[in-house]
């Protein structure tokens, strides 16, 4: 089954969110909702310019202009999203404020803990104004437990989560990510938690809040892991272990990232079964290993892993990963470059059929390449067309038009600089 | 309107999942919030069933720890699909269902007359989601791919590694290439619910993994693509444009402090210069008295990058004497971002995550046993997440499956057992 209709359906387009999320972690999880037509009002503060996103207005940059609407990372986090600005410090941003909660589904938000309270738009108070309300808090901790009024970023979440330790090799301290996986993640499962929270609500009538812990949401990516521990007894910290690159939910042997020609030029191999190996024994050309009986089972191959790992690197080191790639998926064995961006982006066949990359049109920096989604739908597949909105672009839009201010009170708020 | 404390948010969701461990995340995701969900598994047993670790580190089908956690709540029904009567089973649990969650290789279940073209002439509004390396038809559908060859090729795992570039890329570990194909087919699925709530039209979902992998990547991708900027992989912090100070240091007993940038605003910067006067570990600071900006910092400031460094040694020698979870949470109380690494076993011990009831026991009562296992992702107050059922035996739920809900006979049963259709 192959999806090509064009089709313009919205799934979501009967959805509004009040938004106050920022960075990736919450940024994140709104952009795709807009992707599927949901009405995403982002807020941003007046005062400071949207300083709340410490990606507003930040590298990278398309060309020598730096500002604060020219953020590279802020742009892709925020594709087609609508853009609002209010000072909440003012008494009538709270009153603009508790219109748009009446006429929105969703308040969004992934401040620390506490912000939307010091406000004066706790949970209770939201539900005063509109009583089905939902409200989806995505912070470090959560609300709730000994840790809830500690900080967090991406780096950190992945520290306490046990997700760095698990990323590493051997002897070495622990290499982590590389970047923030949680935020990524985080996105994820709270734009999850929205569209669930959004599926109760249809069938029960029930509002309510979410909260969500992003360390939680972390530590419940390690679940083999824990089990081994909780059940077993067995701990990840151990002699020879974590060694991500090896594989231990199944075991396997060979397997793991091998040096090739060329400068950081690496490939990624994995042998699941007799079969793979024998295949990728013949590719060697090692007959001294397709007649050593020993190797021939998993646990031979597992017990020989490391003087296993040094003859194929030797061998690899001889060939350009992706041309060695394509000589071992031709005889059946996973393996495959460890692409760079620019292979992954412009070289990648498959990545350009799937249109992966589009182009957002934003007001000031012009048609710019973001990250697309890797969802296709036969009825409502995903759109991407606007850029980030500027600070209060839609302040207009959403006063007049949603909210029933007159264009004379609009007015008033711009001088008065609630907007 | 029912309270519904209790009862999760997808109680009434009727799930067949077919597939490998690629799609079993996103099963487990939907039976944890209360889906039904029958797994439909080969007579031998789901593959994952085969894989370690294993109770007691004995090899049987109903002992792989991995299974044990992908499939809880999740009902197993043994089904022969490549017979002609297995394959009239599924259609009929298509028709009751709401949703199907395929995660075979592109074109399998095609072959066998359950695609989804074929299965909605059973079931008009099913949703049909799947989960594949590639996606459906595409360039590079007949690869052979694992977790690690995917997150190699797919983007995460050039950021990931050390300075010193001999040293291999790392892959992050615990399987995170499936997990983040199954976030994205769980959105998926979700916003097909919704729009069918509006609609009544169900749909075809194709998830694409590498896909999901290249957009989960943060700054390796969107420097590329703003400017052609390639990031360098760095030991224990973001991969850069340009190298950057380390960020982790070492304490007492091999633990791992993650202090990121160790402040970020002026007011933080003086307070922890005061902190580490107060510890008696700043030397001299000398002239140095200006908190590092980021403009400074990103433009590669070399007075910048020396009063960070002067400052890091202050802190390493500061957490080379202290309990490594006691200074973690000292700095957060004094208002620093800082993390501990713990390892996914900390994790399970921590005072934060069992209060906030992140620990849960899973009974297994043909064990007498109840086993400690990682919570919910996230709170609901209503309609939530919980643990209800160990995973399944293998074919456990076969009669109240295919008797109860199919209203197959007894003798039918008992003759599809037979003749290992079943």
């Amino acid at each position: 089954m192959t999806i090509s209709s064009i089709n313009q359906k919205k799934a979501l387009s009967h959805i509004r969110i009040c938004d106050f999320t920022g960075q990736l972690a919450g940024a994140g999880a709104t952009r795709v909702l807009a992707a599927f037509g949901a009405e995403v009002i982002r807020i941003e503060d007046r005062l400071t310019e949207g300083s709340w996103d410490i990606l507003r207005g930040q590298a990278p940059y398309v060309d020598d202009r730096v500002g604060n609407e020219l953020g590279g990372a802020f742009n892709n986090h925020n594709i087609g999203k609508l853009g609002m600005s209010l000072n909440m410090r003012l008494p009538n941003a709270k009153e603009i404020l508790t219109r748009l909660i009446k006429v929105s589904d969703v308040v969004t938000e992934n401040f620390s803990a506490g912000v939307l309270d010091r406000w004066g738009f706790s949970y209770e108070e939201m539900k005063k104004i509109k009583p089905d309300i939902i409200y989806i808090s995505n912070s470090g901790f959560g609300h709730s437990g000994p840790y809830s009024n500690f900080k967090t970023w991406g780096p950190i979440v992945q520290a306490v989560s046990g997700l760095t330790f698990q990323s590493g090799l051997p002897e070495m301290p622990p290499a982590g990510w590389g970047f923030s996986y949680m935020d990524h993640t985080g996105g994820y499962f709270m734009a999850i938690a929205i569209l669930l929270a959004i599926y109760h609500k249809k069938i029960t009538g029930e509002g309510q809040w979410v909260d969500m812990s992003c360390t939680d949401a972390g530590a419940s990516l390690n679940g083999p892991v824990i089990l081994d521990y909780t059940v077993n007894g067995r701990p990840l910290k151990r002699e020879g272990s974590p060694n991500s690159n090896r594989s231990q939910h199944p075991i396997m042997s060979p397997h793991g990232i091998y040096k090739c020609q060329g400068e950081d030029n690496w490939i990624a191999i994995s042998v699941r079964s007799d079969q793979e190996w024998h295949n990728l024994c013949s590719v060697m050309k090692n007959d001294e290993w397709l007649s050593n009986r020993s190797l021939d089972s998993k646990e031979g191959r597992v017990d020989s892993a490391d003087q296993i790992d040094d003859v194929i690197e030797s061998w690899t080191k001889g060939f350009n990963a992706r041309e060695l790639m394509d000589v071992l998926q031709a005889a059946g064995i996973p393996s495959a470059k460890v692409q760079t961006p620019p292979d992954r982006v412009d070289q990648d066949e498959n990545t350009a059929a799937w249109e992966l990359f589009p182009i957002a049109e934003h007001e000031e920096m012009g048609k710019v390449r973001v990250d697309g989604v890797p969802i296709k739908m036969s009825q409502t597949p995903p759109v991407i067309e606007k850029g980030a909105p500027l600070l209060g672009q839609h302040n207009k839009y959403v006063l007049e038009e949603l909210l029933g201010y007159t264009s004379e009170e609009v007015k008033n708020f711009e001088s008065e600089g609630v907007v | 309107m029912t309270n519904s404390e209790n009862i999760g948010a997808l109680n009434n969701l009727r799930v067949i999942e077919l597939g490998t461990e690629l799609g079993a995340w996103c099963g487990k995701l939907l039976a944890d919030m209360g889906a039904n969900v029958i797994k439909i598994e080969p007579l031998s047993g789901d593959k994952s069933r085969t894989y370690e670790p294993f109770y007691q580190d004995v090899n049987d089908t109903e002992n792989s720890l991995f299974w044990w956690h992908y499939n809880t709540n999740k009902q197993s029904v043994t089904i022969d699909i490549e017979t002609d009567h297995g394959q009239k089973l599924v259609q009929e649990l298509v028709a009751q269902s709401d949703v199907v969650l395929d995660s075979y290789t592109p074109g399998y279940l095609d072959s066998l007359g359950l695609g989804y073209e074929q299965l909605k002439t059973q079931n008009d509004s099913i949703i049909f989601a799947a989960v594949s390396f590639f996606g459906q038809n595409m360039p590079y559908s007949s690869y052979q791919m694992t977790d690690l060859t995917a997150v190699a090729f797919g983007g995460p795992a050039w950021s990931c590694g050390y300075d010193d570039h001999s040293i291999p890329p790392v892959r992050g570990g615990g399987n995170q290439g499936y997990q983040t194909a199954c976030h994205f087919a769980m959105i998926a699925i979700m916003t097909a619910l919704l729009y069918r709530l509006e609609s009544g039209e169900g749909q075809f979902i194709d998830v694409n993994m590498h896909a999901a992998l290249n957009v989960t990547t943060e700054g390796s991708s969107y420097n590329y693509l703003v400017n052609g900027g390639i990031v360098q992989r760095q030991t224990g912090r973001h991969a850069g444009i340009r190298p950057s100070a380390g960020t982790q240091i070492p304490g007492p007993g091999g633990r791992y402090l993650q202090v990121g940038f160790p402040a970020r605003t002026e007011e933080q910067w003086f307070s922890l210069l005061a902190w580490l006067e107060e510890e008696g570990v700043l030397d001299d600071i000398g002239d140095y008295l200006s908190p590092p900006s980021r403009q400074s910092l990103a433009a590669g400031d070399e007075k910048t990058q020396e009063q960070l460094h002067l400052v890091m040694n202050a802190i390493s020698k500061m957490a080379a004497e202290k309990d490594p979870v006691e200074l973690f949470r000292e700095a957060q109380n004094r208002g620093f971002q800082w993390g501990i690494v713990n390892t996914p076993e900390d994790v399970m011990e921590d005072p934060h995550f069992n209060a906030r009831g992140f620990v849960v026991s899973v009974d297994h009562p043909e064990m007498d046993s109840t086993f400690r296992y990682p919570g919910a992702p996230y709170k609901f107050e209503k309609g939530q997440w919980s643990i209800r059922r160990r995973a399944p035996f293998l074919g456990e739920d076969n009669k109240s499956v295919l008797v109860g809900r199919l209203n197959l006979s007894e003798s039918d049963f008992k003759r599809l057992s037979e003749e290992g259709v079943i």
